[in-house]
């Protein structure tokens, strides 16, 4: 009954609990007894709060029972929130030693907005150290491993979050896309995750790493479940100045559309750029193979070249290091977080390096000194400065591709889970990942990787990203919708209720 | 080609306030070295006429009305303090009397 529960989708489970079929204290309680079972094999959580996730769901079933309306849709529904957005009542460390135990005077507003829809947390998820990185191996509290083989990564930086939602752990979750950290780990894991456009979620309690790039979206196992979810967190914030004040995209409209299963007239484009050497071939093949769905779903797909997204990559490794280097200066030891060496002999500044150097792990430490020397005098014009020019040559691209059609699709990421340890050593083999999702987060637009199925040269999931211009997030939900209705349809039901039985303990 | 030495690595580190050990000079070194290689394809872009763009959507300054909001209470700043004395955050010497 309660493995029942875990594999319920949230738009299901929300539809019971308001019907009060089911309580929302039940549905709690199987993913928490789900959780106990498999997270020695699967470590997606830093901190998990079963007392507070079991008191909100009473609450929620309380005002369901005295006739009140759920707060929204999602009410009563557990999720799993990434360990980068601030809360009053659990600890927030980023991953990282800097802040272990650090307990956050303020809520962001992502928590915020989701403790008002009455959405249960159930704890925080593991990630890349600050949200930099592709595996979750940079997590100073070690790496999350894929449900699908705990033996590889599960994406990153949001390798928690999405390794919680495939484990069913978590019919939802919150994770933070920089340079592809919610779209990257979904494909790896076989789940939905959404970068919103820049400006859709409030940044207002999401601790900084670009603050040009950075931007919180949902993780579900179906594009409904994550529009949902975006209603729920997305909009115009006061505390955010650069949140878009507009009406958030009638996302979960467009989910619903897509999945009646008709593309007709709609116009997409295959990135012309983002195939060919260095991509796995059976990651080639599923992405092949989604194209032709969409074709026979009526979309009119031609090929469109983005000749300036050949940049991207080393563009967004020195914009988003710059970026970083500006924003961790804030980890000094003084008012929060990790102080090392204050012994009375040692002065501010020595407390300061000292503490920074036991605080940050090695690839937060490359990537400060990265933007060090990117914004330091005589290199500026030639790193970031010239960087900041390719930025505008793939907003231009962009504009240009979504003249002529309504969506660019590629495949998420090159390759599938790579083995923990594989890429460590190797930082620049470690970027490659985020090759094919760094462009919408250096043009700000909105992009999303669905399930595209299972590579058939080692059986691991696929993902198919879909870019939409800024604002027009609904575009992607309904191409994606419609694309995971005719794959389930044609393979026998979702790809995420394929993942392997864990053993499962006690 | 951008090369990297120990030496500016120990300099990058002193600007970015981080203690670096002599393992870690050499291992920075390399790597910084291969990733500014690869970052370098930049300078490949014939950009010389195209402006450079800082944010996604185009910033403009943000008005709000100028009225008083509950901030952090002093309690609240100082929760995550290593140390206070005072009602104040108690911090190492920042002047040099030694």
């Amino acid at each position: 009954m309660s493995t029942e529960l875990t594999r319920c989708s949230a738009a299901e489970l929300a539809g019971r609990i308001h019907a009060r079929e089911l309580s929302a204290v039940e549905v709690t309680q199987a993913h928490l007894d789900r959780i106990a079972a498999v997270e020695g094999a699967v470590h997606a959580f830093l901190h998990l709060d079963p007392e507070a996730a079991l008191s909100t769901a009473a609450a929620v079933d309380d005002g369901l029972a005295r006739g009140n309306p759920p707060a929204s849709p999602l009410a009563g529904v557990p999720l799993a929130l990434k360990d980068v957005f601030t809360t009053l009542d659990m600890p927030t460390t980023c991953g990282s030693r800097m802040l272990q135990g650090w307990r956050p005077p303020y809520d962001a507003t992502v928590t915020r907005r989701l403790r008002d829809a009455g959405v249960v947390i159930l704890g925080k998820t593991n990630m890349d150290e600050f949200a930099m990185g592709s595996s979750t191996e940079n997590s100073a509290y070690g790496p999350t491993h894929n449900p699908w083989d705990i033996d590889r990564v599960p994406g990153g930086s949001g390798g928690g979050s999405a390794a919680a939602v495939a484990a069913f752990e978590a019919p939802l979750a919150i994770g933070t896309d920089t340079g592809g950290s919610i779209r990257q780990p979904s494909a790896l894991t076989g789940t939905v995750g959404v970068k919103p456009t820049y400006g859709g979620v409030s940044r207002y309690g999401l601790v900084a790493f670009s603050s040009s790039l950075d931007q919180g979206g949902p993780v579900a196992r179906t594009v409904l479940d994550a529009a949902l979810l975006h209603e729920v967190i997305g909009g115009y914030d006061p505390l955010d100045s650069t949140s878009i004040d507009a009406p958030v995209p009638p996302v979960a409209r467009a989910a619903r559309a897509g999945a009646t299963g008709d593309l007709t007239g709609v116009r997409v484009g295959v990135v012309s750029q983002f195939r060919g050497q260095g991509y796995q071939p059976g990651v080639l093949r599923a992405f092949e193979l989604a194209v032709s769905r969409l074709r026979e779903l009526g979309a009119h797909v031609i090929e469109v070249s983005c000749p300036s997204f050949d940049h991207a990559l080393p563009a967004y490794y020195l914009i988003a290091p710059s970026e970083c280097s500006s924003n961790l200066a804030r980890f000094d030891g003084m008012r929060y977080g990790l102080r090392v060496g204050d012994d009375g002999r040692h002065g501010a500044e020595e407390v300061m390096s000292l503490t920074r150097a036991a605080g940050f792990g090695p690839e937060v430490k490359r990537r400060i000194m990265l933007g060090t020397y990117a914004l330091s005098a005589g290199y500026y014009d030639a790193y970031y400065g010239q960087a900041q020019k390719v930025r505008t040559l793939i907003i231009r691209d962009f504009a240009a591709a979504f003249e002529r059609v309504d969506v660019l699709v590629s495949p998420t990421t090159p390759t599938t889970a790579f083995r923990l340890g594989e890429r460590v050593d190797d930082p620049l083999a470690m970027y490659l990942s985020d090759l094919c999702t760094i462009p919408a987060n250096l043009a700000g637009n909105a992009a999303l990787s669905v399930p595209a199925g299972l590579s058939d040269d080692d059986g691991l999931p696929v993902g198919l990203q879909v870019m939409a211009p800024a604002l027009a997030d609904d575009r992607a939900y309904r191409v994606a919708a419609a694309y995971e209705a005719a794959r389930n349809a044609a393979e026998g039901g979702p790809l995420s209720h394929r993942v392997p039985e864990m053993e499962v303990v006690g | 080609m951008p090369t990297v030495s120990r030496d500016e690595v120990a300099h990058l580190a002193r600007l970015a306030r981080l203690a670096v050990t002599e393992e870690e000079l050499d291992l920075f070194a390399g790597q910084l070295e291969v990733i500014l290689a690869s970052v370098a394809r930049v300078g490949e872009v014939a950009a010389a006429d195209i402006p450079p763009t800082s944010h996604a959507v185009g910033l403009t300054d943000v008005f709000r009305a100028d009225v008083p909001r509950p901030g952090l209470t002093q309690r609240q700043a100082l929760s995550g303090a290593y140390e206070t004395e005072g009602g104040r955050f108690r911090v190492p010497r920042i002047l040099d009397e030694s």
